[in-house]
């Protein structure tokens, strides 16, 4: 930013970007340093892992997430990890580990549901609502807050028990859960944007749209929108651990989705609950583990994100004593293009706008 | 013998960009009751170098050199090398700051008798009365009336000028022999800044302390300080007394930065120039403003805030006319009511045939075509996320005369010209411009709809000098071959006088003179004029001292 010791050359060349460096989370793996490094790629081996293994469950799996008996017979309950069964075998003889693979693939539908449904009514309301303000304003955030107001499991199972009525195949189990957390999701993302939206309304170059007569639509959706949204892959991550355990926890509850038609975590906690008294530890364990890691994983990269999103958190290398190259600053005899070296040798664009 | 002895001091930052370095290799003496001014433009590594001698440097920098700093015993420490709870125990004994912003140099929620005594608590165990005394006489010591019940009032309850003598006051309490000033006054009005002025003066007189005094303000530095270095990327330029500096420097950078100061009177010449090239007087008008009242609304059950209270004046076809105040004199708010981004709510306000009390946006979106407005910082007037092409097309696609920036590319590079940047410079990102050429970019977006009226909103009180007097100088010209109107808001009476045909003052909402660069920085009738004509420091110690002494005159008068 500040070395620019360009050539005259450059004059005529501005500087583009590469690619590789405005990719979101590609470009915050490259200026992260030490732990924060160390923390971001961690979680995300943990959630590209994840997000594999979701989609190419059917593959990985040694069975299918209801199947009870292979060619050799029906599979024996409560088994203990075995050759033929790594994780052992559940209470009703189902196979742990093609569970907790194929488990994957439900918490992925869920968050992509739940979060896509969510992301696209929160952003727009909340634009709206803090550009426009007034009393659709103050309406929409009054309802936010009373969404705010209740539990978001009750509320979860509330709209559980209304979509699927009590029963559940693997589409109506899923859409429930997703549903449901769209309801929690979608005033965080409506605060978050109206909030951005009410600092950058008072912003220069929001005013200085309007100076020039550019439309309310236009002002609202060139120049606020997409300024409004850098804090939503944040949002985003977070957002996607939380709809993990809001699945799980309507699983574990009995408001999850039936064995026969997919295989969900919390279902298997539920119906581990009693195994772990009598000593059988895996068909608790191995779910557990998954939702643990799963949500780990994914919060680790939020909150990478977060800590490199800004520039007081974010760790730098430490510099040698007086070294680099020292900035160059203003100043001009004469005039501004006539300058030896071009403007460029003249004016490097200056700390004054480096905070954003 | 000397109170800082800094030799061959370097420090270099991190930052994501690479290693930065912002001060290379200095060296700086200062005496027992001497003030030395560090000047410099922003990165030149003024503030860096000042903030080393307190040891706050953040935690990605790392600095090489030595710093010697004495203490009261007559002994002296190594700031740079020395291990965190010294440096504690130096600060606030041994040196002391003064911030640059008074308001967020205090804390909100504790009186400011707490804030003195928080220092005193620090540096050893001192009883609350005691305390409380010490902070009573230090807040007399620093000129503020009524000590006794004023300390035990909270931040908001002082107006600016007095939050810097408290900020002044924590930093005296123990009596430390150096004083940093990190640009004491630049967020401080005119009038303000001599009496905060006079105070560091008094300050060290009476109580014999050293004064590093941080500041871009020539103005400044001819009134205050002894001694001057200059610094100019990191590096020691030139150091010379006051006296030397001003009429002899040495460093070409020294030249150039005094000769881009500007001053009252230079205008003056071509004002008058320019007015008699003007032959016709039959020029329409474009901005009436008749006894124009300008209300905040207040919060409910609570009356509005009167910004502007029936102030009167004419803008002419092809005239600049300068609008001078202080922060609360309104000139911001009626610059953008004529731009209509605040409503005016009472008598009358009539911009190009339009009527602005009561007018509803639908019916003045087609004179916007005729206005033009430039906004004071620079940083934030360009959309972030839109190339500098793109932010300077944006009024013609607005209006129809292009429908996307590849149509209008053309008219872009010319206008890009036309304000001295590359045509390249089109493809660039704000960020990626400086805040000079981020604002001739603002009056490249400013003037592409050729404009009949220019409103510019302090448009260069965020610029460095030098940068300063060349957007000033452009401004100038094209105003010169456009031929716009121009309504010029500034704070800074020697820009004003540079460009205007014509300088209006207003304080507290009302209009208190108005006429031509002669008449009123000539010859002000009005005392607020007055005060504020001589309050402006010159770049020019002798001058200055002269000046000094005509503002007491003018206080002593008042009272």
């Amino acid at each position: 930013m500040t070395t620019s010791t360009t050539s005259s050359a450059a004059a005529s060349a501005a500087p583009k970007r590469r690619l590789a460096d405005r990719l979101p989370i590609v470009k915050q793996l490259r200026q992260s340093v030490g732990l924060q490094r160390g923390m971001l790629v961690a979680g995300l081996v943990i959630t590209v892992g994840f997000i594999l293994t979701a989609i190419f469950a059917p593959v990985i799996a040694p069975y299918g997430y209801s199947q009870l008996r292979d060619a050799a017979g029906p599979f024996e309950a409560q088994q203990p990890p075995s050759p033929e069964h790594l994780f052992g075998t559940t209470v009703g003889g189902y196979d742990v580990l093609s569970r907790v693979i194929w488990g994957a693939q439900t918490s992925l539908l869920v968050i992509v549901i739940g979060v896509a449904l969510s992301i696209f009514a929160g952003v727009a309301l909340g634009l709206v609502s803090g550009y426009i303000g007034g009393w659709l304003d103050r309406t929409l955030v009054v309802i936010a807050d009373a969404v705010y107001a209740f539990p978001s499991l009750l509320l979860a199972i509330v709209v559980a028990i209304v979509i699927s009525g009590g029963q559940s195949n693997q589409i109506a189990g899923v859409m429930a859960a997703a549903i449901s957390i769209t309801v929690i999701f979608i005033p965080q993302y409506f605060r978050v944007i109206r909030a951005e939206t009410v600092r950058i309304k008072s912003e220069a170059f929001v005013e200085s749209a309007r100076v020039i007569g550019a439309s309310t639509p236009r002002v609202m959706f060139r120049h606020v929108l997409r300024n409004a949204t850098r804090t939503l892959p944040l949002i985003f991550t977070l957002n996607s651990s939380e709809a993990v355990l809001t699945l799980a926890g309507l699983g574990f509850l009995g408001f999850g989705i039936e064995p026969s038609s997919a295989a969900e975590w919390g279902y298997d906690l539920n119906k581990a609950l009693s195994d772990v008294t009598s000593g059988i530890w895996w068909t608790a364990l191995f779910p557990g583990l998954a939702i643990v890691t799963v949500v780990l994983g994914i919060t680790l990269v939020g909150e990478s994100l977060n800590d490199l999103a800004d520039p007081r958190l974010r760790g730098r290398r430490r510099v040698g004593a007086s070294s680099g190259a020292v900035a160059q600053t203003s100043v001009v005899p004469g005039g501004t293009i006539d300058v030896p070296g071009g403007v460029d040798s003249l004016e490097a664009p200056g700390e004054g706008g480096s905070d954003r | 013998m000397s109170v800082v002895d800094i030799r061959n001091l370097s420090v270099s930052f991190a930052t994501d960009a690479g290693a930065v370095k912002a001060v290379d290799r200095v060296s700086l003496t200062v005496d027992k009751g001497e003030i030395l001014a560090i000047v410099g433009e922003s990165g030149s590594g003024k503030t860096v170098t000042a903030k080393t001698i307190l040891g706050l440097l953040p935690e990605t920098a790392t600095s090489s050199g030595v710093l010697l700093l004495a203490n009261g015993a007559g002994g002296a420490t190594d700031i740079v090398s020395v291990g965190r709870k010294r440096l504690r125990e130096i600060r606030g004994t041994d040196v002391a700051m003064v911030f640059q912003e008074p308001s967020t140099a205090l804390n909100p929620v504790y009186p400011v008798g707490w804030q003195i005594a928080e220092g005193l608590r620090a540096h050893g165990k001192i009883s609350r009365k005691e305390a409380k005394a010490k902070a009573v006489d230090i807040l007399r010591k620093v000129g503020l009336p009524d000590p006794e019940t004023r300390v035990g009032y909270y931040p908001h309850q002082f107006s600016g000028g007095q939050k810097q003598r408290v900020v002044i006051a924590m930093a005296l309490v123990l009596n430390p022999g150096l004083i940093v000033a990190d640009e004491p006054t630049t967020a401080l009005d005119v009038t303000v800044q001599a009496e905060i002025l006079d105070l560091l003066r008094q300050v060290r007189d009476e109580f014999g302390t050293s004064i590093v005094l941080i500041t871009h303000n020539m103005g400044v530095v001819a009134d205050l300080a002894d001694r001057v270095a200059v610094m100019y990327q990191g590096e020691l330029v030139e150091q010379a007394d006051v006296q030397t500096l001003f009429t002899a420097p040495t460093a070409q950078y020294t030249k150039d930065l005094l000769a881009a100061v500007p001053y009252v009177g230079q205008g003056t010449a071509a004002a008058a120039a320019r007015a008699e090239a003007r032959v016709d007087t039959t020029r329409e008008t474009l901005v009436r403003a008749r006894d124009l009242v300008i209300e905040y609304p207040g919060r409910l059950g609570r009356s509005g805030f009167r910004a502007v209270n029936g102030v009167s004046f004419e803008i002419a076809a092809g005239e600049v006319l300068g609008l001078v105040g202080e922060s609360g004199s309104g000139k911001t708010t009626i610059g953008r009511a004529i731009a209509g981004l605040t409503t005016a709510t009472g008598g009358s306000l009539d911009v190009l045939g339009t009527e602005m009390v009561g007018v509803k946006e639908r019916e003045f979106r087609k004179h916007r075509v005729d206005i033009g407005f430039v906004f004071q910082d620079p940083a934030t007037s360009f959309n972030p996320l839109l190339t500098i092409a793109d932010c300077v097309a944006e009024p013609l696609i607005v209006h129809g005369r292009a429908k996307a920036t590849s149509d209008a590319r053309k008219r872009v590079d010319e206008l890009l010209e036309a304000v001295q940047l590359p045509r390249s410079y089109g493809d660039r990102f704000p960020h990626e411009l400086s805040g000079g050429q981020r604002q001739r970019a603002s009056l490249a977006r400013a003037l592409a709809l050729d404009p009949k009226l220019l409103v510019a909103d302090e448009p260069t009180s965020a610029l460095d000098v030098s940068v300063q007097a060349r957007v000033l100088e452009l401004f100038k010209e094209l105003q010169r071959e456009l031929g716009f109107a121009a309504l010029f808001i500034s704070h800074d009476l020697a820009v004003v006088d540079i460009l205007a045909d014509r300088i209006a003052v207003l304080y507290r909402g009302d209009l208190v003179e108005q006429g031509t660069g002669a008449e009123v920085l000539g010859a002000p009738k009005h005392p607020y004029t007055q005060r504020l004509l001589a309050s402006l420091p010159v770049p020019d110690p002798v001058a200055q001292k002269a000046r000094r002494e005509e503002l007491k005159r003018i206080r002593a008068t008042e009272v």
